[in-house]
Parts: C-alpha cells; structure tokens; sequence
C-alpha cells in the first residue's frame, strides 16, 4: 500500500531522492598524502597540497580510486573504465582552493541499484543515478569567538563518494530503509564506515510533493542530515511544509534548507542567497582516469559476501527465517560471530540464544559485537553443555549472566559453582520422595483431581535440588510417585 | 669575469682557474651596480649566494662537481624558494615566504647552482612587457642607436631575461605559457627554450594557465639553455601532468649538425604588416641551415591565426580559478572586511593589479553558465585543431623556422592602451604552447635601430634534441656577438 | 558576446573583485574589447572535433595510500595573516 498524505484539497505522494557523501575509508587523502584520520590536533593532518599553497598539485591515491569501484561493484553499478576530474568553483571558508575537485561530466561509476526490505517484508528496488570521487571540505568552527570563525582544513581534501539515488523514494520509510542498506553495503566492503555522527556519512534530502499521475514539481534540498532518523522526519516535516505552500495556493520555490530537530521542521539556509554558478570545467592539473577491466575484475573477485547473499545463504544453509537472518547479517562482525557460533550446532538453538539473551546482554552492557563479553567460542561452549544435559535451561541463563560479568568459559563456572545437572535416579527420588512427604494435603488434593498442582511439586523439588535436577527426570520421578 | 658564458664558466671552476666565491662576488656586484636601473631582481640574496658559493667551492676542492655548481642564477620568481620571499610580481603576494622548494629550484640546488635573488617579472606571469608587476618596471639593457628611452625586456620572464642579458646572471629560470621564456628572449638578444609539456615540474611554481605553463631556462647561449635544462627537467611524481620520460643529454644534441634534417616555414606565420627586417632575418635562417645540409619545406599550420583567440580564452579561464586561492586567509596579504565576502572582495582588488584582473574576469565570464560551449568548449577543440595541423606537418619534417616576434622590443608605455595590441605581441608563441611542442628563441641579427631580432625553433613533442641541433646550427652561423649598453663589464 | 554594468558586476562578485562604481565603464570597456576581439573563433567549424586539454600526455598515473605528508601544522599556519593557536581566523560566518 502506498504511503500517501492527506491534505484539505486531496492525497498527496512524497517523491524524494538522496545524495548521500561517504567518506573514503583510507590512510591519505584523496589528492594529498596528509592522513585521511578522523580528528586528530587542528591542522595536523594537512600537506601545503590541502592548504592550497601557491604551486601544490593533486596526486591521486590509488586506494580511494579502488574503494570507489568496490563501491560501485556493491550496487551492482556501471564502472566507468573512463573519467575525468572536473573542478567545482566557489568561495568558502572551508575551500582553500576555491574550489573543490570533484566529477561532474563523467563519473566513476554509473547506474546501479539498491534493494529495500520494507517493515511489511515487501521489497523495492531504488535506482542509484551516479557515484562519483570529489574533496571534502575543511572545517569552520563558529562558536569559538564572538567575532571571528576558525578554520580546521584537517578533513579538506578527503575523499568522498557522493552516491545519488534515483528519485524512487516515496516514503519516510523508504528512506530510512536506503539509507540503511547503503551503509549497511559499505561497512560490508569496508569503503566507509558509516558513522553518520561522526559526519563520515551525511545525506542530502531532495523532496517533492504530488497527486497521484502528476509529473514531478518543484523540489527543494534538505542539506548535511546526520542521521537515518532525522533523515526519515525530515522527508515527513518538508512533504507537510510544502504541501500547506501548495493547499495555501502558493508555490514551492526550489531552495535549499536545513533541518531543525529540536523544532522537527526545515527551515531555508541564509547564506545561500541565489543559485552558485560552479563553472565546472576539467581540472587542468590532473588527466583523464582510465581503469584496466583486469584490476576492476580483480577487485571484484576479492569482495566479501554481501547482505543479501549472506541473508540468502543464511536462510538456506541454516534454516533461518528470512527476518531473523536479516537481523544477523546487519553488520559483518555479527554475521560473522553466528557463523562461528553455529557451525556443527543446532542453527535455530544458535540463533534463538544470539538475538535473545546475547544481544540483551550487549544492549544491557553498552557493548558492541566487536568488544563482546562472551566470545562466540564460549556461547557455543554453553549451548554445547544444555545438547549433553550437562546442564539444564533454566541453569544456562544463570551460567550466562556469569559469563557476562566475568568472560569465563562456560565449563569452568559450572565446576567452581557446582552447577552440573542431577541426573542421579536415586537422588532425585529422595528428593521428590521428601518433597511429597511435607506435602500430603496436596498430594491428596493432586489424587483427587487437582492437577494444577504437579507444577507446584515440581517447583518444590527444583527449589529442594537448587535448580539442577534434570527436568526430564524429575518429572518422570514425579509422575511414577503420583500415580 | 663576465666573458665566460654558463659552459665556460663551468669548465673554468672545475679547472679552479677561478672560484666560486669569485663568480658569485663579480655577479652579486654586477646587480648591486645595475639592479636600480633595470630592475631585474626583485628580491636578491646575496649572503645566500654567497653561502653556496663558499659550498661550492669546497665541492669543487674535493673534485666533486655536479653539472652547475658554483655557477650563479637568477630564478624567476614564479617559483616557490624554501625561506626566500617569492612574491610572483604581485602585491598579494609581498609578505609570502614559501616553506617549500620547487622542484625545479631543488634539482639547480641539487646540481651545485647559487642563487643570486628573484627576478622580475609581469605579475602572475601574465604579460609581455614587464610593465605589470607590482615592483616596477623591468628596464631592457638593450637600446635603440642614439635613444636612451627605456624600452621593454618583453614579459612575462623580463627580469630574467634582463639579468642575463645585462649579466646579472649566468643563466636564469623562467616560464612559458605564451611565449613568456621566448619572446623576452627574443627582445633581450639571448636565448631561451620553453621546453615540452611534462618536461620540466610545474610543482612549486605558482599556477597561472595549468595546461600551458612549463618551466625554462634562459642563458646566453645555445649551449648554456641544454646545461640548464638538463638539470631543470625530470620526471617529477608530485606533478600528475609530468611526463615520465628519461632527460636525453641536450648539450650534446647541440653538437649534431642538421645534415639530412628536414625544416617546414609555416606559411601562416608570414603574418601582414609584419617588419621586413624579421621577414629578411627569417629568409637568411633559412638560407644558413640549408647551407648546414638541411632541406627547406613549405608548409601550412591552417589554424595558426586563432591561437591568440584560443590562448585568451583558455587562459584566462584556468587563471581564474588557480587565482582563486589568493584570499588572505593562509598566506599572503589581507584587507580588512567586515564578513568574509568582504574580506575577499577588498583583498583580491588590493591585492591583485589590473591585467591579472581583467584576465580573471574574462575566464570567470568565459566559464560562466551559458557561455562556457561557446568560448571554452570551442576553443579547447580550436586547440586540438591547432595541435593536429602541427601533428600532421611533423609526419614530415623534424622542426619548424618561424619569427619569434612581431617586433623588436618596444618602449615602457608603449602598447598600454589597449589589452589586445599587447596580446598580439604572442602570435608566433602562443600556437606552440597550445600545442605542448618545444621551442626555442634565439638573436640571429639587429634591427635598424641595433636592436636584437631572434627567430624560433619548433620541435615534435619531447625532441628538444632535434630544437637544439638546429638552434645550435644556426647560432653557429649567425655569429650573433652584439652587446647591450647596459651590461656589467663593459 | 556584450556586457553590461550588471554583467560587470555579477562576473566581479563570482570572482570575489571588488569593483567600484567608478571602474565599472572602464572595465566594461576592456572586457569587452577582448572578448569582441575573441568572437573571431565563431569562423572556425569544430563540428565533430573531441576538446583538448594538456599536450601529450596519456592517463593519469596513481600513488599508493600511505601517509607521506602533513604533520606539520606550524609550517601550514607560518604564513597565516591571522591566526588563533592552531587555526586560521576569518570573520565570523553566520549560516
């Protein structure tokens, strides 16, 4: 069902479109040899390259130009074996240059696509127009002095993927599920990180309003959104803005905003009063970029498994439900970690402990995947120790919170704490057989029809052998005594 | 002192029949004397020169010896000299010392050469006079019989070139984008080469027009340009555009006659209203390489006439945004402004003089939305016209005999109206640069007034071999011997 | 092609020039002296010519990601006209 809104002439639909930058996952710059590290002292990371000094000329960093092909190979994209750099001209602070070296004409890597899993589990594939390399810009910081900004030019002239989709976007919804297949696609192939609060991911919004069967109208941009989240009430607060401009029998000008959380509107940016002309034309001081098809073949033979592969195989190789392996093949190391856990094992048992008591106990810790209390050689030790009865359910989970708070492997806290399983027949007849001698009121209640009450009596006889009789037994014991 | 050329000079130091300390006091004198007259060097370092002097000479003790050491040059000040204020011929510039070398100065520095200040230079090397930097005019050590009216070096290297002619210096550094290394050469009576595009590293010289700048020496003589340009050029992988080609041993090219070589006179360059003299000095070039064993062949470069078009469309546009980084706020001058709209606009009008201007708004106006099909497009695939009329001549012929100026060098304020006279003075450079080609300048005779005419010598691209064969031949022949009036040791 | 003051002065703020009222006739006239002076390339047919840009050169060589540069904040800040401690200074940009 398609997402519509209601307004007071009729239902509208959203169109909407992401450019998203990504930044390049590398050691140097793209253009410089200064590091391409986040953070780092003000203007440590910077060459006389980044800086624009009189005479410097950009050299291109191999890697960055690799990442970008992995990139595109992700999307299942065009590679351009031609290319060509093209200047972008305009005064900012952050521009050392006056302009950023970027692609305009003839990018690296051409149409490809991106396929969503809706919440309903409905998929929908969103076109990607375009990836192309250019510079980041520096950093201005305007709240160190009242009358001056300071300049960081450490992030000028890292790279950047600027990814375009297509304007297939039709719901806040389908934003967010993009944007978070997208990075979910680069983290795979290591190209970028993601971290949109680090500002290594950011997207610009592209929003229109129409009625169903209409062309498209005016658009506006809704720039440097740092997260999926303000990503998806952002599409919402500018489809309701311009809708009330159109309802009020106005029109959209076509403008570029920002996005205010705090008020969960967007508002029109100041300094942009009118349209930049860039006068883009190919940067002299570098040549066209022409890639062999064998390295491009090469790269592409050394990617990892990607999500939908990996959710594919998951589903078929180990049984899984397609929601729960798109659940463990969120991030690579999660992927990873099941993979370990699950092998030679009970694949749903292995499943069920990871997105139950595992991830609960990470949340509950503050704990990724990476930095995980428990190994998944321990958790595999433990579900290991229920399989052969060594210990029972209910004593896993008190083993578990054990591991968490210590790292211990399994077997060893079950010794230290003696908490191996009783399977001992005798034993747990002595203990049943006390348990329904203190009890005779309700056994005869039990004879005389109370069955309710066998749970009771199991519980009692649990609580007498601290937890670890074997269930099993137990209730054999338990039944062969009543009757 | 100043009879030896670079070549002899060389020989000289390496024999110790003088020092270096000897040849860098003579020279650093010579500027002390006529530097407030011509003007040539904008900032000069003396103590500096000296040091390396003093190095040299304990080089030269140990009988180790690198291709130029102990030998004093002057360096354009285009390029960037680590500690030393390199200012461009700019006001914007005035406060800029560079924390790093060129790559150019580094390989002189490197072969043992001394530096004796910064020459100058029209501002941001665009010009060909002279008459634009913002530390005055450069004065030509040449002047007319019986006129002592101060006439121009020819730009933008005109400090340079004044330095050498007026031995101020054995040998200098300059750079070409239209003509920049040979015309003033032409007006100064010396030579000088703009060698292949990618030949010598543009990393450390200021940018003017990206794809048509390069690097070049300017020297007394054939012979002394090969020195200099075997220790200027190589491949440099700080600079995508540098060609990874070996450096051949261009001194020895000079050696190799023109017997069986084939020389093209493109027709086009007979231009209307051009001086008989040049016209007769072209004929009598011609007449001496054949005499050499060279045959003569008429050729025709169709696009020829619009290459000043092509250059001052290009050009511009690249100037524009290379200029773009003169904005005060990392190095160089700054005007106050109360935002930095502000800041920019009133430090770029301070800072930056009228040509370097108008070519900024040209190229801005030529790339703008909506223009730039029509001027930059078009004229990028004028230039690759112009590259294949060049291409396809060279199938034929192994170099070209053209006239490298229109005229002889002309008077301070001359031509000062308007821009595009002063443009026209580049009609027989500028093709080669839009092409990428090598071409050398050389004096092959006076003018009626003793004035110095050269000619140019065009060559396929990276066979500077065959530029200097054939310049060398007609140096050999021309006997050029004429002097300056205002020269040291006269 | 022909200019007007406010083509003059739209050219001058995307150059960042200031111009003065005063300068703007002169400038006017001087630009567009040599821009009718470049119209002569109107005569020449490019039809099917591929532009060119620099000389003989062929494809563009590539370096390898390793850090060789940077490190060096006091050498990128030596010649800052106005500085504060490890950054450059500008008037204050509202956004």
């Amino acid at each position: 069902m398609a997402y519509t809104l209601e307004g007071s002439t009729g239902t509208w639909e959203i169109v909407c479109g992401l450019e998203v930058h990504a930044q390049v996952i590398s050691h140097s710059k793209l253009f410089s040899g200064a590091s391409a590290e986040y953070g780092g002292e003000p203007n440590a990371h910077v060459s006389f390259v980044d800086a624009a000094f009189p005479g410097m000329l950009p050299v291109i960093n191999r890697e960055c130009v690799a990442q970008a092909v992995r990139t595109g190979l992700g999307l299942d994209a065009k590679i351009n074996l031609w290319s060509r750099f093209d200047r972008k001209n305009y005064f900012y602070a952050d521009l050392p240059q006056g302009y950023q070296i970027s692609q305009f004409a003839h990018p690296i890597v051409g149409e490809g696509v991106v396929e969503v899993t809706l919440a309903d589990g409905s998929t929908k594939e969103i076109g990607v127009t375009r990836l192309h390399l250019e510079q980041d810009a520096g950093k201005s910081l305007h709240d160190q002095d009242p009358t001056k900004s300071f300049i960081d030019l450490n992030r000028s002239g890292v790279a950047l993927m600027e990814i375009v989709s297509e304007p297939d976007i039709r719901s806040p919804e389908e934003a967010g599920a993009y944007l978070t297949k997208l990075r979910q696609i680069l983290r795979y192939l290591g190209t970028c990180d993601g971290n949109m609060d680090e500002g290594s991911m950011r997207a610009d919004v592209n929003v229109s309003v129409r009625k169903a069967g209409e062309e498209f109208r005016t658009r506006c941009e809704i720039k440097n959104v740092n997260s999926i989240r303000f990503v998806m009430l952002a599409v919402e607060a500018e489809a309701k803005r311009q809708i009330m401009v159109w309802e009020d029998g106005g029109e959209v000008t076509q403008e570029t905003r920002l996005f205010d959380p705090t008020r969960n509107e967007t508002r029109s940016m100041r300094s942009k009063e009118d349209a930049h002309d860039y006068r883009y034309f190919p940067d002299p001081d570098l040549l066209p970029l022409i890639l062999d098809q064998d390295w491009v073949n090469g790269l592409k033979a050394l990617l990892p498994e990607l999500p939908d592969a990996k959710t594919a195989r998951f589903v078929a190789d180990y049984g899984l439900n397609a929601y729960d392996a798109r659940i463990l093949v969120m991030e690579q190391a999660t992927a990873d970690f099941y993979e370990t856990l699950a092998r030679g094992r009970d694949a749903k048992l292995a499943a069920n402990w990871m997105m139950g008591d595992f991830f609960a106990a990470l949340n509950r810790t503050g704990r990724s995947i990476e930095n995980s209390p428990v190994s998944a050689a321990n958790l595999g030790a433990l579900i290991d120790l229920i399989a052969d009865n060594t210990i029972n359910g209910r004593i896993a989970k008190e083993v578990f919170e054990a591991m968490v708070e210590t790292g211990d492997a399994p077997g060893a806290i079950v010794e230290a704490k003696g908490l191996r399983q009783v399977t001992d027949t005798g034993a747990i007849d002595t203990a049943v057989d006390a348990v329904l001698a203190a009890n005779a009121d309700k056994v005869a209640q039990f004879k005389g029809g109370a069955e309710k009450l066998f749970g009771f009596f199991v519980g009692q006889v649990m609580k007498a052998m601290a937890g670890k009789g074997n269930p099993a037994l137990v209730n054999e014991a338990l039944k062969r005594k009543l009757s | 002192m100043f009879e030896y050329t670079l070549a002899t000079a060389r020989d000289a130091l390496r024999a110790r029949k003088i020092s270096a300390r000897e040849l860098t006091t003579a020279y650093s004198g010579a500027i002390s004397a006529l530097n407030p007259e011509i003007n040539a060097y904008i900032t000069e370092t003396p103590e500096l020169a000296l040091a390396q002097a003093d190095a040299a000479d304990a080089a030269l003790a140990k009988g180790e010896h690198g291709a130029l050491t102990g030998i004093p040059l002057a360096i354009k000040d285009l390029f960037c000299t680590k500690g030393v204020r390199t200012t461009a011929g700019s006001k914007i510039l005035s406060p800029f010392i560079p924390p790093y070398e060129s790559t150019v100065t580094a390989n002189l520095l490197r072969d043992g050469a001394v530096f004796l200040g910064k020459a100058n230079l029209d501002e941001f090397a665009m010009g060909s006079s002279n008459m634009t930097s913002a530390y005055g005019a450069v004065t030509n050590p040449w002047t007319r019989h019986g006129d002592n009216r101060p006439l121009v070096p020819g730009g933008s290297s005109g400090g340079s070139a004044a330095a050498v002619a007026a031995r101020m210096a054995l040998g200098a550094t300059a750079t070409d984008t239209g003509g920049s290394i040979r015309q003033p050469a032409a007006f100064c009576g010396i030579v000088g080469i703009k060698p292949t595009y990618g030949r010598c590293s543009r990393w450390g010289v200021v940018a003017f027009a990206s794809s048509l700048d390069q690097a070049g020496p300017v020297a007394r003589t054939v012979e002394d340009c090969a020195i200099l340009l075997g220790s200027m050029a190589g491949f440099d992988p700080k600079d995508s555009t540098s060609a990874d080609m070996p450096v051949p041993d261009f001194a020895a090219a000079c050696k190799r006659g023109v017997k069986g070589l084939r020389i093209g006179v493109p027709r086009e360059y007979r231009m209307e209203g051009m001086a008989p003299e040049i016209e007769a000095l072209w004929q009598q070039g011609l007449a001496w390489l054949r005499d050499a064993g060279a045959t003569i062949v008429d050729v025709s470069l169709p696009h020829t006439k619009y290459g000043l078009a092509t250059y001052y469309i290009v050009a511009p546009a690249e100037a524009s945004s290379n200029l773009a980084r003169y904005d005060g706020v990392r190095y160089g001058a700054r005007s106050a402004g109360h935002d930095l709209t502000e800041l920019y606009e009133n430090t770029r009008a301070d800072g930056f003089g009228a040509e370097v201007k108008r070519r900024i708004m040209i190229g801005t106006y030529v790339l703008s939305a909506g223009y730039y099909d029509a001027y930059y497009l078009k004229a990028q695939k004028v230039r690759a016209l112009i590259l294949k009329d060049f291409t396809d001549v060279f199938r034929d012929v192994d170099a070209l005999l053209t006239p490298a100026t229109p005229t002889a060098a002309f008077g301070q304020g001359e031509k000062m109206d308007d821009p595009v006279t002063m443009y026209l003075n580049d009609v027989f450079t500028v093709p080669v640069n839009m092409a990428g080609l090598p071409g050398l300048a050389l004096p092959t005779g006076l003018d009626a007034t003793g004035l110095p005419l050269g000619l140019q010598v065009i060559g396929r691209p990276f066979d500077e071999e065959t530029v200097f064969a054939v310049s060398a031949a007609l140096e050999r022949a021309a006997g050029f011997t004429a002097l300056p009036t205002h020269r040291a040791g006269a | 092609m022909s200019l007007d003051p406010a083509a003059v002065r739209r050219i001058a703020r995307l150059a960042r020039l200031r111009v003065d009222d005063a300068q703007v006739t002169q400038i006017q006239g001087e630009l567009n002296a040599i821009l009718g002076w470049i119209d002569q390339l109107n005569e020449v047919d490019v039809t099917g010519v591929e532009p060119l840009t620099g000389g003989a050169l062929m494809a563009m060589r590539m370096r390898e990601d390793v850090v060789t540069d940077g490190a060096q904040a006091e050498a990128v800040l030596s010649n800052a006209p106005e500085r504060d401690g490890p950054f450059y200074t500008v008037p204050k940009v509202v956004e």
